[in-house]
């Protein structure tokens, strides 16, 4: 800093101060406007959700509901079969995330941890596979849950979870990788087999990584839509996805009930985002920055 | 020597068996399985016939929804990718302006990116709606006409562009963190030499996470394609098939006129075409990435 201002002319560094000045007030005129932006749809979807119809469709706009329709809520979730769709969706995702960490972790120590001819290459068969669009092996699956009768039936959502999700692997992999070795071989001197290292040594070090990938999975199930739409055909099966998405093709203009659905099957996923924020953001650069 | 590595051969088939097995199921037999049936007729409750290539003439030739839905998906895979990737990158450089609040700002443009696709088509539906949505009485406010956001053909896609636009929040937090990695050196080093901001962000910021920008593009390419979900459920290919987008035909013709054959020769056009595009973006990379020091 001092080296630079002696270098500088005075007027040109007091210039340069003011500018900044002003461009510090620029960059943030330009994120609140922003913000305002992104926070004013979710801002409106909580406000429809609490309002009575008559303020629903006012003009001009009601922006905070008054009175408070409370009322949309309950009426909302008892106009469809909320809870079994929650309960249903909680059980997909719970299965999906027990069926990725138990599989994608030795698949990930494997693919890391232990030397053998034909790693790299099974490697470059886990990115490939990441890269396949869900389109392509859409049908055949389709028709292999068919043959099997599990069609309609929530197993086809759940099953795969326990074979590997190519993406977690590359994660905990990627996260495996910057172990030094040298911890693995003291293991190995110390009479541990590559079950025990990944489990008592690997495992812990891995918790950052390993909720990354719990949350995700819990995510990536509690938004999934196709899956359900290809593969659920009744109420009692439905996850909330599929089921609101039934609701509004039947009540279309039912929109404070609409609002307060969404509002309720959104809210969890807020909430589990502010309890693990700090897993969220690392999470979100891990999975970005090391590809 | 010998034995010890086939032992640990054997570890190592053991331990990723899971991904082995799931391999085989779950993506070579259908790639393999969907090559197949897109050489036949396969109404599923009838076995798969072999019509040779008469599903591609069809969808080359005759079929003009496939162009149609081809033709979408590509224009919108025009308007939002670049459009989000300079958005959050615009974003993320603001962000990283060292500003105060930054975690506020940063929750708020991550927070729409968490809210379930389904709850995101219904809340845009209602932003969008001509009569009561929010956007449209904005618009009244400011003496501006009413746009049929959803339901003019020449305005469909552009307002899903837009609605995805909301959902950047991951891409932002991307971005910013590459940008906080560049180096400072090189900024004290511009500074020095007399560069001001916009030339700093043009000839250091940029280049320097042109391989972040490389990567996004990509996913954004790849996810774009396969664009589904709000589309089916907004407006489920209306007005007049402007959003017919490619993996909703698919789909329609897979699961709702049960053209199975037909469904999965589209499948394999939609690889070709995603693989093409990648490769190409991957050829051009050499031109504008800038691997960090590396030579290339």
């Amino acid at each position: 800093m001092t080296i630079r201002q002696l270098q500088l002319p005075g007027l040109a560094l007091r210039s340069r101060k003011a500018g900044d000045l002003l461009g510090r007030a620029l960059v943030h005129l330009f994120l609140i406007l922003s913000g305002l932006g992104f926070a004013l749809p979710l801002f409106w979807l909580v406000s429809s959700s609490l309002k009575v119809d008559r303020q629903l469709f006012a003009f001009p706009p009601v922006w905070i509901p008054h009175p408070i329709a409370w009322q949309n809520f309950p009426e909302a979730l008892s106009a469809m079969p909320f809870l079994i769709y929650l309960r249903n969706t909680l059980w997909i995702c719970l299965w999906n995330v027990i069926g990725t960490i138990v599989s994608c972790t030795p698949v990930a120590y494997g693919l890391s941890r232990i030397e053998w001819r034909g790693r790299d290459l099974l490697f470059v068969l886990v990115l490939a596979t990441m890269m396949l669009p869900f389109a392509v092996t859409m049908i055949p699956l389709y028709i292999v849950f068919r043959v099997l009768g599990w069609v309609g039936s929530m197993k086809p959502l759940i099953v795969p979870a326990f074979f590997g999700t190519p993406f977690f692997i590359f994660l905990l992999r990627q996260f495996l990788m910057t172990i030094p070795m040298d911890l693995s071989d003291a293991a190995v001197m110390d009479g541990c087999s590559h079950y025990g290292i990944m489990w008592y040594v690997m495992v812990p070090l891995c918790k950052p990584a390993l909720a990354t990938t719990a949350l995700f999975t819990f995510m990536a199930n509690w938004n999934d839509f196709l899956g359900p739409l290809i593969y659920l055909s009744d109420d009692a099966h439905y996850t909330l996805s599929i089921g609101l998405q039934r609701f509004l093709v039947l009540h279309n203009a039912q929109w404070s009930y609409l609002m307060a659905a969404s509002t309720t099957f959104t809210l969890p996923i807020v909430l589990l985002f502010f309890l693990t924020q700090r897993t969220f953001v690392q999470g979100i650069t891990l999975t970005g920055i090391k590809g | 020597m010998g034995s010890r590595q086939r032992q640990n051969t054997i570890a190592g088939l053991i331990f990723t068996s899971p991904f082995i097995v799931g391999f085989l199921v779950f993506s070579f037999y259908p790639i393999g399985a969907s090559l197949f049936y897109s050489f036949t007729s396969y109404r599923i409750l009838t076995p798969p016939h072999w019509i040779g290539l008469g599903n591609y003439q069809r969808m080359l030739f005759t079929d003009e929804l496939f162009w149609t839905s081809l033709y979408n998906t590509s224009f919108f895979t025009l308007l939002s990718v670049p459009s989000g990737l300079l958005a959050s990158f615009v974003l993320a450089l603001a962000l990283n302006a060292n500003i105060r609040g930054l975690s506020i700002y940063r929750t708020v443009f991550y927070l729409p990116s968490l809210v379930p696709t389904v709850a995101v088509a219904i809340i845009w539906l209602w932003l969008f709606h001509t009569r009561y949505g929010l956007l449209n009485i904005i618009l009244q406010w400011l003496g501006l006409p009413r746009v049929g956001w959803l339901t003019s053909p020449g305005m469909a896609k552009p307002s899903l562009a837009i609605m995805g636009l909301w959902a950047i929040g991951p891409t932002v937090i991307i971005f910013l963190a590459s940008l906080q990695d560049v180096p400072q050196q090189l900024y004290e080093a511009a500074e020095i030499d007399g560069a001001y901001y916009l030339q700093k962000t043009v000839y250091i910021t940029v280049p320097m996470v042109t391989p972040v920008i490389l990567f996004n593009l990509i996913m954004g390419l790849i996810g774009s394609f396969q664009y589904f979900t709000q589309a089916y459920i907004m407006t489920n290919g209306g007005p007049v098939n402007a959003t017919l987008m490619y993996v909703m035909y698919l789909y329609k013709n897979g699961f709702e006129y049960i053209q199975m054959g037909y469904a999965s020769a589209m499948a394999w056009v939609l690889f070709l075409v995603i693989l093409l595009c990648t490769a190409v973006v991957l050829r051009s990379s050499g031109r504008w990435v800038y691997y960090g020091g590396v030579a290339r």
